[in-house]
């Protein structure tokens, strides 16, 4: 099958004023050497910590990062590459966005005619309608004001918004953070369904045990790397799992032990050289602290970026790259 | 309904309590002042011809040897009533002077608050889209040069410009000089307003639009503006619909907040164009130690300040759906 989206090598830089004066400028690498590839009918988690550049790999893809930001690399939609102008002309009809929560809602206007952008058409309305319909949303919900919704409903609201359309790519940032574990299920279910109508969704978010409910893959993101894309089968057993921080995150799930992690993530784009793990791995050796580029190796069906692990032989052709490539099972 | 009545009374209360200060404040002021009305009105060489009898009764007409605590309690239980007392220069009542001097002011200011309101809100939104670029380095340059220019200097540089060197328009007062007030006409009276409204408008629009490029800011940075461009939203929808939307709250706080600046500046403009209406009032009452007459100025001034603050403070209701809606549950 053909994959709906390719992300190769990407890094997403900001460009800061240091000093008080505001006169040295420097770099900030927030995300660095992204690759990913996400099928039709596939969720794919990408999990992180607060603050690890997350939601800026869904305004990358969607071309509206910040005007002080700048991406690298390449991204494919449907083989082709994504750019600015295409993106434009995808964005809120085959690519949408399903962001955090309510605040992504303009405060002073009424659900529906965000949902239907404006348009007043029969057509609009009953599209707008059956949108929220799909998500057990009553059509008075239409003329509420975003700040009359409650946590839950504002989430399938904005579900709703992206959906209207019909959309073959979904990117859903954070959906669930302050939800009740109930309506942060259906939020979840929602977004199953929509992968299962043949669209691919990107799931990012900080909640690996909520990711695992729904996902197929989970890539793990780390001081602004992806360290590990795994398969989210090979989260039954530890023992599948290939980096060190990846089984240390499974450590702290609350079902398996809840230990928690020592030492605190490195902000992104402050490690120059070497694993940004290292000062909290069990297992690094000096090569860990000083290689220059830790390439990612293909392990088991995955895809890790550590010294520590064996790369297997068999299918270590593709020399860093293509990251989630072999994974159709 | 007994929400909106305590609204009311207790916007009057602050009414009230805020003129009582001003007033006072005011007449304190001028009891501080070291102008000697007599000297100042009448002069030292006729107060020398004078006989002591007739310097008596000028003292009591001003007013000079009553307690200040005596003049101010007359003053304020005559308000009470509805009296705002005589003008010792204009012997006409306070309230008759007020009237005449805000006819001739209300359309130099209106104009002047309105043109300074629209065009501040225009090129506010425009340098807030534009942000770093161009048209925002321009608008910014001209809105800090605006500001650090003293209004009365500007006012100069306008009657130089339009009234000395190009002749287009007068060089003062409110009416052509040496007519009958019946063959005034209205483009008469429009012709010698626009400077003044033009003086007051400029200096106007600096405030207005650098407030307004900031919350344009604030609003375009936001959540919901980013969701809106997610979504496949055109930059100049964006603007339109959501951009003009959330910046017109802070707007109509602006707007009507710039009432008390348009006044301000009016009595400097007034001054400089001779025109006569309320701020060069308050000029030769205060100057001619006026007691009642600028005492009434201020408190009608003040006034007008806080009902414009207290039509903002509607109007968010009105166009606010959190307020409008959450006030129309509870």
């Amino acid at each position: 099958m053909e994959p709906i989206l390719q992300i190769q090598h990407v890094s997403i830089d900001f460009t800061q004023y240091e000093s008080r004066k505001g006169t040295s400028r420097r770099c900030l690498q927030v995300i660095r050497d992204l690759s990913l590839t996400l099928y039709p009918g596939q969720v794919m988690a990408v999990v992180g910590a607060s603050g690890s550049g997350k939601s800026l790999l869904a305004h990358g893809i969607l071309h509206i990062l910040p005007y002080n930001s700048h991406m690298r690399g390449e991204i494919l939609y449907n083989g082709e590459p994504l750019t600015k102008e295409r993106a434009k002309r995808l964005r809120g009809r085959e690519i949408v966005l399903i962001p955090q929560g309510v605040t992504y809602l303009d405060p002073l206007m009424k659900v529906g005619a965000q949902i239907r952008k404006g348009r007043r058409d029969e057509a609009s309305r009953r599209m707008s309608r059956e949108a929220l319909g799909r998500y057990g949303l009553s059509p008075d919900t239409e003329d509420l004001y975003p700040f009359e919704l409650s946590g839950g409903m504002a989430r399938r609201v904005l579900i709703a918004a992206a959906t209207v359309e019909k959309p073959r790519f979904v990117i859903a940032d954070e959906p669930t953070p302050g939800l009740d574990t109930v309506s942060a299920g259906r939020i979840l279910a929602h977004l199953r369904e929509i992968a299962d109508a043949g669209a691919g969704v990107l799931l990012i978010t900080h909640d690996l045990e909520l990711a695992l409910r729904i996902a197929d893959r989970v890539a793990v993101f780390y001081a602004g790397e992806t360290i590990e894309d795994a398969a989210a089968s090979d989260f039954a057993d530890p023992s599948l799992l290939r980096h060190p921080f990846t089984k240390a995150l499974w450590h702290a799930m609350p079902g398996h032990g809840f230990r928690t992690i020592a030492g605190a993530q490195p902000y992104p784009g402050t490690a120059e050289r070497g694993c940004p793990f290292v000062s909290s791995c069990v297992d690094c050796v000096d090569k860990c602290r000083e290689a220059e580029e830790i390439a990612p190796r293909y392990v088991r069906g995955g895809w890790v970026r550590c010294l520590r692990v064996q790369q297997d032989t068999t299918e270590a052709g593709t020399e860093n790259g293509d990251l989630g490539e072999g994974m159709e099972e | 309904m007994r929400h909106r009545l305590r609204f009311f009374l207790r916007k009057l209360l602050r009414m009230i309590l805020l003129l009582l200060g001003v007033s006072a404040i005011t007449f304190a002021l001028m009891c501080a002042s070291p102008l000697d009305p007599l000297q100042t009105n009448v002069g030292q060489v006729a107060l020398g011809s004078m006989s002591q009898e007739q310097v008596e009764k000028l003292e009591a007409y001003w007013g000079v040897n009553t307690p200040p605590a005596e003049r101010y309690m007359g003053w304020l239980s005559g308000v009470a009533r509805g009296d705002f007392g005589m003008s010792l220069l204009y012997r006409q009542p306070v309230l008759t002077i007020i009237g005449q001097r805000l006819g001739n002011s209300v359309w130099v200011l209106g104009f002047a608050w309105l043109f300074s309101g629209a065009l501040g809100l225009l090129l506010g939104v425009l340098a807030g889209v534009y942000r770093g670029r161009l048209p925002d380095r321009c608008i910014r340059w001209y809105c800090l040069l605006i500001s650090s220019t003293p209004a009365f200097w500007l006012a100069l540089l306008l009657l130089l410009v339009f009234s000395v060197w190009l002749g287009w328009l007068p060089i003062g007062l409110s009416v052509p000089v040496g007519m009958e007030t019946s063959a005034v006409s209205f483009l008469d009276r429009v012709r010698h307003a626009v400077l003044p409204a033009l003086t007051l408008s400029i200096t106007g629009v600096a405030n207005i639009a650098m407030h307004t490029r900031e919350k344009m800011i604030d609003v375009l940075e936001s959540d919901a503006i980013l969701f809106a461009k997610a979504r496949g939203e055109s930059g100049i929808s964006i603007i339109l619909r959501h951009g003009l939307r959330n910046v017109a709250l802070p707007a109509i706080t602006l707007q009507f907040a710039s009432i008390s600046e348009i006044i301000g500046g009016s009595v400097l403009a007034e001054q400089v164009f001779s025109y006569p209406g309320l701020g060069q009032a308050a000029v030769t009452a205060g100057l001619g130690s006026d007691l009642p007459l600028l005492l009434g100025i201020t408190v009608i001034t003040a006034a007008i300040v806080f009902m414009g603050n207290l039509a903002a403070d509607l109007l968010y209701g009105v166009v606010d759906p959190r307020i409008r809606r959450g006030r129309a549950k509870s």
